[in-house]
């Protein structure tokens, strides 16, 4: 649970993308691409779910937006500190296998998770599409990495400042109409914000295209005691943690889980005031 | 450590208790325990019977007649012995045990007109707090057993809650070396993240941890077997058995509509997140929980008047007037709570609503629980619990103003390990099927006890379990030498 390495890989705005790795090689031994860590920065932290970005055998990368109180502590850690507590590995691995033609689409911080999931689809020989966007392009992350991975590259940016402006949707709805025959053989795999997955599987559908999203939902213990990360999926309650945190893109009420998300938005703007982090 | 006592004389069955317009400020413990001379006087009115049943509703079979005799010849570290042969955790049983349903419901004295017990029968469990206490208050030393024979033999505990605290402690006295798994952060189960503090105190809970590490117990927090580790790779790293206490963790919902709604929580996330993770200490601990200005907490059981009671404080902690309300299909008298749960939520001001039927949760734009929609009941023939089924009366529909919820109607096993353990044979409820005699799993030198077997029990049954799958696993042991 000590800290071994800590970078900025980017920032902007106001906003920084940190990446650490967190000694941690039981848990490397056994996570999966898709899978995540529950951890606690200290004894009266929060316990918050991240996805693992890499692994080696000494332990674990992984890579996180500095948003909430949680995060940003997370984000002030040194080299040789050790977190309170870390769990995993947690959810089911992603499923990889050769789909053919797989399209994977990241926004923002999301870039990062699927980044393992790119490299295990490659190595299982899939034509790899990527798409990456951020709201400008010094938010843009792992860039080289996923380009060095993929067969076709796509970079959006909302402000245009790099790459096609827009959305990545945007792009993805232009693939699709250059292609536009249903194949069993695709797969789309979205990790984003809500509101991007939510129009990723919007896109995908009339096209009958397989279409898989990472949620992030928030959760307490992350094994499935409490349902804190409940979403609804085909009208059927699910737990994010242990029944995810993959769903299918086409049966996911985003609607819902956009408002559970916000929760405790006045808390966390409350908590964030009183360490001068707003 | 230090437990409250009363010093006056006036009480002679019953302990004082904080008042309760101080309790709902703050989560101390309510019930202090009994001073000696209550005790004494309690301890007196035992009619030490020829053929004692209230051993024998004891699920560990506690000689309750043999420590209640030794508490009137004042030996009470002879009668926090006697309890120990049968129950390693006192203090903890003499708080959280549903006694009036046990081992006063089988006392003599009990009048035996009611479900539960009359209050003539003796005030079983706390005695068994007073022994208890004098155990941790003096320090009393576990016995460990003679013949060290097996301490060469590695045991791993999966879960450290009520049942796996009790199955360490019972391989430890014989010398085995025990390695205690835990998901979470921190130890104790359902006694950490379920019962609140002024149930069951830190502090009570955290001696009787500390009392199994100095009996050689080891604890490893976050670490989820099933996920780092599985059983197989257990047994290849040298532990010779395995002790599954993984408890009963997922909770039921009630599949109404918007049950998703914002601001409605399962009794487990809101005691998790306010037991486990402080949220009543907000902002100081991080982790937040919504308090409602109307709380409504849906389910009668035990966990129900926790959630409850919780909410009930935290809305005067936060400076709201006391606005909670219980919710239950039955009647009073069908209420599966602890007795004196029921009352000191009533005390405290929480607000029953019987033979209500929950129908529909109503949200408001941003999504947020506004009110419950709900059906009157009446009480119809009794169905396979023996308690009469509540029949929705057609046309009764009315509303229940409400801006939090709690669901509190009762778990599911956990799957997390079980899941990816296909050897582990489960019954249609996913809990696990064992031996009767040896609460030994269909996995050759996998037992098993608590709520996954057999689904949701109290503690005293999860620790009676343990105890018996504990002597399994060394029989089973004393075989491999």
């Amino acid at each position: 649970m000590k800290i071994l390495s800590k970078e900025v890989i980017s920032e902007a705005k106001g906003v920084r993308i940190m990446r650490i790795k967190i000694s941690a090689p039981q848990i490397a031994a056994k996570v999966k691409p898709g899978q995540f860590v529950v951890l606690m920065v200290g004894a009266s932290g929060e316990r918050i779910p991240l996805t693992v970005v890499d692994r080696d055998d000494e332990g674990i990368t992984l890579i996180f937006q500095e948003a909430g109180l949680t995060s940003r502590l997370l984000g002030k850690v040194e080299i040789g500190d050790v977190l309170y507590a870390l769990a995993g590995p947690l959810g089911h691995p992603t499923e990889i296998a050769d789909f053919g033609k797989t399209i994977l689409v990241g926004g923002g911080v999301g870039i990062a998770e699927i980044y393992p999931v790119a490299r295990a689809c490659k190595e299982k020989g899939n034509h790899l599409t990527v798409i990456i966007g951020a709201r400008a392009k010094d938010l843009l992350i792992l860039e080289k990495e996923l380009k060095a991975l993929s067969d076709e590259f796509f970079v959006a940016t909302d402000d245009g400042s790099y790459g096609k402006k827009g959305f990545t949707t945007d792009i993805l709805q232009d693939l699709l109409n250059q292609q536009p025959t249903t194949n069993d053989q695709r797969l789309v795999y979205a990790v984003g914000p809500l509101p991007m997955m939510k129009r990723v599987a919007a896109v995908t559908r009339p096209f009958g295209i397989k279409t898989i999203v990472s949620l992030n939902a928030l959760m307490v213990d992350a094994t499935g005691m409490c349902g804190c990360c409940r979403v609804t999926v085909a009208g059927k309650t699910r737990f994010s943690c242990i029944d995810g945190p993959e769903f299918d893109a086409h049966l996911v009420d985003f609607d819902e889980l956009v408002k559970r998300n916000r929760i405790y938005e006045d808390k966390e703007k409350h908590i964030c005031n009183l360490h001068n982090l707003s | 450590m230090k437990t409250k006592k009363n010093t006056s004389v006036t009480c002679i069955t019953y302990p004082k208790e904080l008042a309760s317009s101080e309790r709902s400020k703050n989560f101390s413990e309510v019930v202090f325990g009994l001073c000696e001379e209550e005790m004494l006087r309690e301890a007196s009115r035992c009619l030490q019977c020829k053929k004692p049943a209230c051993i024998a509703g004891c699920p560990v079979g506690i000689d309750i007649k043999t420590f209640i005799y030794k508490l009137t010849r004042k030996d009470y570290a002879g009668a926090h012995y006697t309890i120990k042969e049968k129950n390693n955790f006192p203090s903890i049983c003499g708080r959280v045990c549903p006694a009036e349903y046990q081992c006063r419901y089988a006392c003599v004295l009990n009048k035996k007109k009611l479900p539960f017990a009359s209050e003539e029968a003796i005030n079983i469990h706390f005695l068994e707090r007073f022994a208890g206490d004098y155990g941790v208050n003096n320090n009393l030393e576990a016995l460990m057993s003679a013949g060290q024979e097996f301490s060469k033999y590695r045991v791993a505990v999966v879960g450290s809650g009520p049942a796996g605290l009790c199955c360490s402690g019972e391989l430890a006295r014989r010398g085995i070396k025990v390695v205690v798994f835990e998901g979470l952060q921190a130890f104790g189960g359902v006694l950490r993240y379920g019962i609140p503090p002024f149930r069951l105190p830190r502090d009570i809970l955290d001696y009787e941890i500390n009392h199994l590490k100095k009996l050689g117990v080891e604890f490893v927090p976050n670490f989820i077997i099933g996920r780092i580790k599985t059983l197989k790779e257990l047994f290849s790293e040298g532990f010779s058995a395995i002790f599954l206490g993984l408890g009963a963790g997922t909770p039921s919902f009630l599949g109404v509509k918007g049950e998703n709604l914002c601001n409605i929580y399962s009794a487990n996330e809101f005691l998790t997140r306010v037991n486990l993770m402080s949220a009543y200490k907000f902002p100081e601990f991080h982790t937040p929980v919504n308090i409602g200005k109307k709380m409504l907490v849906i389910g009668g059981g035990n966990t129900a008047m926790d959630a409850a009671r919780v909410a009930l404080r935290l809305q005067k902690m936060q400076g709201l007037a006391a606005d909670t309300t219980i919710v239950y299909r039955r009647t009073e008298v069908e209420l599966p709570a602890r007795r004196l749960e029921i009352g000191h939520a009533k005390e405290e001001g929480v607000v029953f609503r019987f033979l209500v039927q929950p129908v529909e949760f109503v949200g408001d734009e941003k999504g947020f629980v506004r009110k419950i929609k709900c059906l009157q009941c009446q009480l119809g023939d009794p169905d396979d619990s023996g308690r009469r089924r509540p029949v929705a009366i057609e046309g009764s529909d009315f509303e229940i103003a409400c801006d939090a919820a709690i669901i509190a109607v009762g778990l599911q096993a956990n799957q997390i390990l079980t899941g990816v353990t296909p050897e582990l044979k489960v019954d249609k409820y996913a809990d696990l099927i064992v031996d009767a005699q040896t609460m030994e799993t269909s996995l050759k030198g996998v037992f098993a006890g608590g709520d996954i077997v057999g689904g949701e029990g109290t503690v005293i049954e999860a620790m009676g379990m343990a105890k018996k799958a504990a002597r399994a696993i060394i029989n089973y042991l004393s075989k491999k030498t």
